[in-house]
């Protein structure tokens, strides 16, 4: 237990071989007594065993831990105390309280009450990035073998499916009705609508019809500005509208909110710490732009290490970076697939997919999201019935996929997807937008999660967007496919290089998640994540909502179902100074509008409590409490029944006369959801 | 008496019935339909009827495909409705067989040798790209080929406002414009871009490339009729691709054929309902360096009804005298041309790119441009470090002379001093496109690979010397486009870009770099 001063940003320590494979702590509590298993291997049987065995496994060794906590308290991103007091790692092992984290510490210490400066200095970086409330809120985000469940999709009772299609129904009649008055009592506000002056209006009012009528209800939902970091808060830029939504004026005043809205799953949307100095440090060196395309002169030093860094990372070969992820994927495609081709798209691809598939020139079908069955049948069909009409063999099939979809927070099935390559032999190309960074014990995306070599899928291409904070995408893949794709994708050829501040931003925050710079931070972002995103979607579903997705993804989609119901969320979340995402048709089925609440690391437990809290509030008064429990949430099984033994419990304790298991609508109290939520995450969810 | 019995008994069913009928909710009115409706003519109830039966049988047919498949019966649909089991597997086994004998092509096709050679001659930057940068190999060169016009990528102002962005906004906004990725300073650019202009809105895209085709995709649909030069740029092109509108090539640079062109489209279309139609060309030319005459081409738009896309990618901060683009420079008002689309990532060395036009175009594509909807904004930092430049440009106009008199001195040393390259771009181009002259290709036989071929060792033979050039590159075909596909194609060429970073003696020098490299190796090609 030598008291040792540390560089927060020194990469190489003695005890960081330690920190790799140990727990990290925060200061603010004595934990090491209390501490789970330090080991990372022994997770999976921790986490599958009863909750009885935990004081077992709470055995460990001290000394490993001592040295281990220093290093964690040094790196921790949520550091309770600044620089200047970090002459002070033992202090985590004293029995200080949180509030007071330095009172009993010995007056040989430099340690002094935060300035009035110092303290602003903290609230604006805790606004980016919460401090670790309690050592237990973490979990590792793994596959644990086996099948790959489908999520089970609740529906609502038909009253509300019955109300939504009404509901859209009087919209499009009020539209119309406005429409017909309108375009005869107000012409100049459907002029651009009308072709004038020899000229074809620009939007056809059939194709606007939605989006004057119907969007433009809720046009106070979207497009917020915003000022800021986007991290744990986001500051809105307080507007309001005379007009129904037509014109915004700004009020002058901010609202800061809690921040549920951001992709910024690792919480790496910071403007201090470690990624913000080395942006800053490389803004110095290189400037601000390469000013040339990648296939010129665009190329430095820093692309080439950011590059080989993210092939690292995925487990590819080799890695090239773009600019822009919506780009990555509309230049990829030309690249690497064209006539006489054939593309198989999940129906949920995102548009960047469909943009790229379709200017490929390859033909494109799609299968039903996530149904591996599905994309069987249609392999089987159109390999052994051949290109249309020529019946030619097609050259090559391409199996596209997202590792993670970013409006229902489904993962694809890869294990069933590596099963179907190795039969069918069809390249597979998964679109890791949201699942880098967030998924996977290493947050190495879906391969990582599921335990599956990298290289049996061909081509992994994700954004630097969301969990690195930055900007633009990358494709992965061995190393003849990338030489090739350099010299004919336009991305590259033509597409800007991505500027050094951004590629700075990225090679900071992947050394980070890999452990090589700050180590033991990313681990703990990694974990932090998982548990929150675990922890607001049992809460949700305990509360009674529908939740779409699976349960380690940090998008964590909330039916409503009505329409009106999208804007009466959202202004009631804005209320209680939440910013939420409200998406409706088209992104969505019509009937199925939704509230979508994306988990970061920056978070804490106490900011999800908080939103449950709002949620169960705005839950009873818009009555969108109607689950019927088959997703889970159920209430907790009597002594003696093991979940194993549950599906039985319920067929013969409850079930109905036809052997059906019985299920009651989950509808617990917010108090027992919040004491229980934060221990029950780390079994199966159910 | 039997007949009597049935007599009664169906008398009394007849009955039953009739009072079960009058009890069913909505009978008196289908009867006072059947009454008015027959009007003592049984083939109107006849003709009734059998619409009745009609409608019925089709409600109740299974949903069909309007789409005809040809298919070859082994799939396995095929076979389930086939009886018997044996038919079953022997069909299923045929799938088997053809899916173990398909061998799919190699994802990618393998490299040829120049590929090869490009990809490891690519030149890498050590540190920052100046007028002068140093490469990997350790050398220092002069870098003609970074769009480092006005030497701001260094620049010590620049980099200070982009770090105090950077300690506000952090790197990347982590969301899309729609859900809370419009930072104030986007706004702000926004602003900054359409004052700069002159026109009522801008709208700012996180990547200068994919900018006009999503602003293309947005306006010109299925139906619509789109104009384009001949020499567009591959981003206009794929734009006008995914928009699946009607397109119509003119000869490039060509007024005279736009007019055929637009003449012909205007009566082709006078019996059809109107649709819109559209102008595409470039204010500079990404492949070809030179200029258009806007006033003339926006006149044609007037008098053909057609609206005007205008890419000035290369345009924007280099033509006019405060870099306003080619409106300024040809002294148009900007909000005559109906969309201009631009860069901030290449002369304005920040990155995004923006499209400028009337609130209603912009805010149109604030939901139906797929690269702005679909896409994280733009980071905070490059955002402003667009917004720095274009107020230097306006306060400080004496930075675009400077460029200016280096790409004089450029073209004294090339054009027409070469014996084998002219110079096609416009004098006001700080990017010089140099191709071969016609009458050398003509005795020397040179195809486009001869060309490609020989300016790439004109580009190693000048980097040997100190100066950093590149070669204009050119897309490569479409995999599997067959030579039907292929459409107009560029004339490889040089790319030489002027920095105002380089002194006049710098820039001549290499100037003859340059011209020494390709009397070099044009001589040593028989």
């Amino acid at each position: 237990m030598s008291r040792r001063l540390m560089n927060p940003f020194g990469s190489t320590s003695p005890s960081s071989t330690t920190t790799t494979t140990s727990t990290m702590y925060n200061e603010k509590y004595e934990l090491p007594r209390r501490a789970s298993s330090p080991r990372v291997k022994k997770f999976p049987n921790f986490f599958t065993t009863s909750p009885k065995s935990k004081s077992e496994t709470q055995t460990a060794t001290a000394a490993l831990l001592a040295a281990a906590q220093q290093q964690a308290f040094v790196n921790s991103p949520s550091q309770q105390i600044s620089s200047p007091s970090l002459s002070l790692p033992t202090i985590s092992l004293s029995t200080a309280r949180a509030d007071s984290a330095n009172m009993d510490e010995p007056p040989t210490t430099l340690f002094q009450p935060p300035s009035p400066a110092e303290a602003r200095r903290i609230a604006r970086q805790h606004a980016q990035f919460g401090p670790l409330g309690h050592h237990t809120h973490r979990y590792t985000s793994r596959h644990h073998g086996g099948d790959f469940p489908e999520p089970v999709m609740d529906e609502p009772p038909y009253y509300y499916l019955l109300t939504t299609y009404i509901s859209y129904l009087i919209l499009i009649i009020f539209g119309h009705v406005r429409d017909f008055f309108g375009k005869r009592f107000h012409k100049e506000d459907y002029r651009h609508l009308q072709a004038t002056d020899g000229y074809a209006a620009l939007n056809n009012g059939f194709d606007d019809f939605y989006v004057r009528r119907l969007k433009m209800r809720l046009n106070d939902c979207f497009a917020r500005p915003v000022t800021g970091v986007p991290g744990r808060y986001i500051t809105l830029i307080d507007r309001q509208s005379d007009d129904h939504n037509l014109h915004f004026k700004h009020t002058g005043t901010t609202t800061e909110t809690l921040n549920m809205s951001s992709y910024n799953y690792l919480g790496f949307a910071q403007s201090e710490g470690p990624c913000a100095d080395q942006v800053e440090e490389n803004v110095k060196r290189y400037g601000l732009s390469l000013a040339s395309t990648r296939a010129d002169v665009g190329t430095s030093d820093l692309h080439v290490e950011v590059e080989d860094l993210i092939a690292r990372f995925v487990g590819k070969p080799s890695a090239m970076v773009f600019s822009m992820g919506f780009g990555t994927n509309a230049t990829a495609f030309p690249a690497l697939i064209g006539k006489g081709c054939l593309i198989i798209s999940d129906e949920l691809n995102h548009a960047s997919i469909r943009f790229g598939a379709r200017l490929s020139g390859a033909t494109i079908t799609m299968f039903k999201h996530n149904d591996t069955r599905d994309l069987e049948r249609l392999l089987r069909e159109v390999i052994s019935q051949g290109q249309p009409r020529t019946h030619r063999p097609w050259k090559r099939i391409l199996v596209v996929v997202e590792g993670l979809y970013s409006m229902e927070g489904t993962m694809c099935n890869l294990p069933g997807l590596v099963s179907l390559k190795k039969k069918y032999k069809f390249n597979l190309f998964v679109d890791e937008a949201h699942s880098i960074g967030a998924l996977g014990p290493k947050g190495r995306g879906v391969c990582d999660y599921f335990n599956i070599d990298p290289s049996e899928v061909d081509i992994l291409m994700g954004t630097l967007t969301k969990s690195f904070g930055a900007n633009g995408g990358y494709v992965a893949g061995d190393r003849a496919i990338i030489d090739k794709l350099r010299l004919t994708n336009a991305g590259s050829i033509y597409g800007e290089s991505p500027a050094p501040a951004v590629l700075a931003q990225i090679s900071a925050a992947l050394r980070i998640i890999s452990g090589d710079f700050v180590p033991g931070q990313g681990e703990e972002r990694l974990q932090r994540l998982a548990f929150n995103s675990r922890y607001l979607r049992l809460g949700l579903k305990r509360l009674g909502f529908i939740v779409s997705g699976h349960d380690d993804s940090p998008i964590i989609p909330v039916l409503l179902y009505n329409p009106a119901k999208m804007p009466a969320f959202s202004h009631e979340m804005l209320k209680r100074k939440i910013s939420v995402v409200v998406v409706g048709y088209p992104a969505t089925p019509l009937v199925a509008s939704r509230a979508r609440f994306c988990v970061s690391a920056a978070h804490t437990k106490d900011d999800l409590d908080r939103l449950l809290e709002a949620c169960d509030e705005i839950g009873n008064v818009l009555q969108i409490k109607f689950s019927s429990g088959i997703a889970g949430g159920a209430e907790p099984l009597p002594e003696g029944i093991t979940p194993e033994m549950e599906k039985d419990w319920r067929r013969t304790e409850k079930g109905g006369p036809h052997g059906e298991l019985a299920y009651q609508p989950p509808r617990w109290k917010l108090d027992e959801v919040l004491k229980r939520g934060a221990q029950d995450v780390k079994s199966p969810l159910r | 008496m039997d007949l009597q019995d049935v007599q009664s008994w169906l008398n009394d069913v007849l009955r039953e019935a009739s009072v079960q009928f009058h009890k069913v909710p909505g009978s008196a009115i289908f009867l006072r339909y059947v009454k008015s409706s027959y009007q003592n003519d049984p083939v109107r109830s006849a003709v009734e009827l059998f619409l009745v039966l009609f409608a019925i049988r089709y409600l109740a047919a299974p949903a069909y495909s309007t789409q005809k498949k040809s298919y070859v019966t082994l799939s396995e649909e095929a076979c389930h409705l086939s009886s018997g089991i044996d038919v079953l597997l022997t069909s299923l086994k045929e799938v088997d067989e053809l899916v173990d004998e398909w061998t799919p092509e190699p994802l990618v096709a393998p490299q040829t040798t120049f590929e090869e050679a490009e990809n490891e001659k690519r030149p890498v930057i050590v540190g920052p790209t100046g007028p002068k940068s140093k490469l990997s190999n350790g050398r220092t060169v002069a870098n003609l080929a970074s769009y480092n016009f006005y030497n701001l990528v260094s620049n010590e102002t620049l980099k200070e406002k982009a770090i105090q962005v950077l300690r506000t906004y952090g790197v990347g906004p982590c969301s899309p414009p729609g859900f809370y990725g419009t930072q104030d300073v986007h706004i702000k650019t926004e602003a900054d871009i359409a004052a700069h202009l002159g026109t009522p809105a801008c709208i700012v895209y996180a990547q200068a490339f994919s900018t006009i085709s999503s602003v293309i995709s947005a306006f010109s649909k299925r139906g619509d009729i789109i104009v384009a030069d001949r020499a567009v740029n591959y981003a206009i092109r794929k734009g006008i691709q995914i928009s699946r509108s009607t397109i119509r090539w003119y000869e490039h640079n060509d007024l005279q054929d736009l007019q055929r062109v637009l003449e012909r489209v205007v009566t082709e279309q006078a019996k059809k309902p109107l649709t819109r139609r559209f102008i595409i060309t470039e204010g500079l030319f990404e492949n070809v360096g030179d200029m258009i005459d806007l006033p003339k081409i926006i006149a044609f738009g007037r008098q053909y009804k057609f609206r005007l896309i205008l890419d000035e990618t290369w345009s924007f901060g280099v033509l006019g005298r405060t870099g306003r683009g080619i409106t300024e420079h040809q002294n148009v008002d900007a909000a005559e041309v109906d969309m201009i689309v631009g860069s901030l990532a290449g002369p304005l060395c920040a990155g995004g790119g923006f499209c400028a036009g009337s609130d209603s175009i912009v805010e149109h594509q604030r939901i139906s441009a797929s690269a702005y909807t679909f896409s994280a904004a733009l980071p905070a930092m490059l955002a402003t470090t667009a917004s720095e430049i274009l107020s230097m440009l306006q306060t400080s106009p004496e930075m675009l002379t400077t460029t200016r008199e280096n790409i004089k001195t450029m073209w004294a040393q090339l054009d027409p001093r070469s014996d084998w390259v002219h110079c096609t771009s416009s004098a006001d181009n700080p990017i010089m496109i140099l191709a071969f002259k016609s009458d050398l290709i003509a005795s020397k036989k040179l195809g486009v690979a001869d060309q490609e071929q020989l300016f790439q060792e004109v580009v190693d033979e000048t980097l040997a010397n100190g100066v950093l050039i590149t070669r204009l590159k050119s897309m490569p075909r479409a995999i599997n486009a067959t030579s039907k596909d292929v459409g107009w194609e560029l004339q490889p060429a040089l790319k030489v870009c002027v920095t105002s970073g380089l002194s006049k003696k710098e820039i001549e020098r290499a100037g003859i770099t340059i011209r020494h490299a390709i009397t070099k190796i044009v001589n040593k090609r028989r």
